[in-house]
């Protein structure tokens, strides 16, 4: 342990590590990169199709398979499979087999989370609206969407955090980003970058879990300590499963 | 890694039928370190939920280390791991790892089962003199036998998937066969092991339902006819009250 931190600081103090295609700056960038790219992908994807079926209470078997079937699907195995297709039909090694795994394993959370908020909006709050002459748009823009906002976030930040794990695989089918130093440090001696690159990608990891959860905090006012207890608000975040206490 | 020739099937069958011994012995590898894992994580956050649970303002930052262990990739736990001797490349970085992230999945999932034993059922147990410990023991925790049952499902499932990582060092199971399709481009290996890893994480799954259907004979018991009876009620929401936490839970955080 004691050499491989010494290669570590030894790595750190080169200038290997801080300039050209293979140094920290690039793999990072390279890697929050692909992340976000996914993450977007998802979100567009996984949104609006949430929201849709959430409004109109279909789809609750789809919702909940839909997260089982990618919990049981490895993303391993997922880029695994994915690349020979990708090198068969011309799309090559490293960003694409990469960013399609990403995305797959990136929607069920969103989907599920978007659809489940939406469609649990409190009953007395939509037919309230409904009272007041809102349409099926204004409805979802006004009260639906609003009060699923802050599952839709969870789901945003389970997905998020996963894509920065697994992306870190996606240097197995050549996508070089933090997790390249760490395959090629398992089998060299210089265990520095790997030990780097490791720090860095945990880092990346618990970093976007807590921004995501300061968003939850930011963008859910109503969570914060409450006062009124006959608050409308409060019923619908009670009404909203307690994800993520 | 040179493209793969069109016309390479993307499963051969007869490698399959030369390798059964092989696709056998991952099988028990994969077994094993899914066992081993579930295992020793469901003591650990056992322990951790009824600390959290007599001691309530535990539970905030045992659920955040939790969500921290969660967060961090699997590789970069790896990539710290093997610098230390003790772990190293093998199974016990594979273990700790896997280990690690069942913790915040069981942790909640026991939490919220025990939060929604309803007070009733404590009561009772009290008025009947029961001590706080043999209160959890036999009447707490049956109870949130369907929140804790769910929580095993998915730390189960998670870890029949997250073991095919653990190929990278040297462990792995099925990961083992990806693993090696991989650094060949040879499809057939990718294949089988990926169905074969998704079937073994469906049927783990199968089992606990089967397991909670022994261990919840009450729930069986939930016909019409039965409905009217008080002490049946109560057993019924409080089991309806867990499962709907349950379906939180699996929204929150797969």
């Amino acid at each position: 342990m004691s050499d491989s931190l010494r290669q570590m600081w030894e790595y750190l103090s080169s200038d290997a590590a801080w300039s050209g295609r293979n140094g920290l700056p690039a793999l990072t960038w390279a890697h929050v990169r692909i992340s976000a790219v996914a993450v977007l992908i998802a979100a567009a994807l996984a949104i609006p199709s949430g929201v849709v079926l959430g409004h109109v209470r279909r789809g609750a078997l789809l919702a909940v398979s839909v997260v089982n079937i990618g919990r049981a699907v490895p993303s391993f195995a997922i880029l695994a499979l994915l690349l020979p297709f990708s090198l068969r039909y011309g799309f090559g090694l490293g960003f694409w087999p990469t960013i399609v795994a990403l995305v797959l394993l990136a929607v069920p959370p969103i989907f599920t989370n978007t659809y489940t908020g939406v469609r649990d909006a409190p009953p007395d709050a939509v037919e309230a609206a409904r009272g007041m002459g809102m349409r099926a748009g204004e409805l979802v823009r006004k009260v639906e969407l609003p009060v699923a906002v802050p599952l839709i976030v969870t789901g945003l930040r389970v997905s998020a955090v996963q894509v920065v794990a697994t992306a870190t695989l996606g240097a197995l089918v050549g996508y070089r980003n933090l997790g390249t130093p760490i395959v090629s440090g398992f089998t060299s001696p210089n265990k520095g970058p790997m030990l780097a690159g490791a720090l860095v990608v945990a880092l990346m990891a618990v970093a976007t879990d807590g921004l995501f959860a300061l968003a939850e905090r930011a963008l859910v006012p109503w969570r914060r300590p409450v006062r009124r207890a006959d608050d409308a608000t409060v019923v619908a975040e009670e009404a909203a499963p307690a994800a993520v206490r | 890694m040179t493209p793969v020739l069109a016309a390479e099937p993307l499963v051969r069958w007869d490698w399959v039928r030369d390798h059964t011994d092989d696709i056998t012995a991952q099988l028990w590898e994969h077994l094993g370190l899914t066992a081993a894992a579930v295992g020793i994580g469901f003591a650990i956050s056992m322990a951790l939920a009824l600390a959290a649970v007599r001691w309530r303002w535990a539970y905030e930052p045992l659920a955040a280390a939790c969500s921290v262990l969660y967060a961090i990739p699997s590789l970069a736990l790896f990539g710290v791991l093997v610098t230390i001797p003790f772990f190293g490349l093998g199974f016990r970085t594979a273990l700790v790892a896997l280990v690690s992230y069942t913790l915040l999945i069981l942790l909640r999932n026991i939490v919220a089962g025990l939060d929604g034993v309803p007070a009733a059922a404590r009561e009772a147990a009290d008025g009947m003199g029961y001590e706080r410990w043999r209160r959890v023991l036999r009447v707490d925790l049956p109870l949130a036998t369907p929140a804790i049952v769910a929580g095993l499902r998915i730390a189960t499932v998670t870890t029949v998937g997250l073991v095919t990582v653990t190929a990278l060092v040297g462990e792995g199971g099925f990961g083992s066969l990806i693993n090696d399709g991989l650094s060949r481009n040879f499809p057939t290996p990718i294949v089988v092991g990926t169905v074969l890893s998704v079937a073994l994480a469906i049927a783990l799954d199968v089992l606990f339902v089967v397991i909670e259907r022994l261990l919840t004979p009450w729930a069986r018991a939930r016909v019409p006819s039965t409905a009217g009876t008080r002490a049946d009620d109560a057993l019924v929401r409080a089991r309806g009250r867990a499962a709907g936490r349950w379906s939180a839970l699996v929204g929150g955080r797969p």
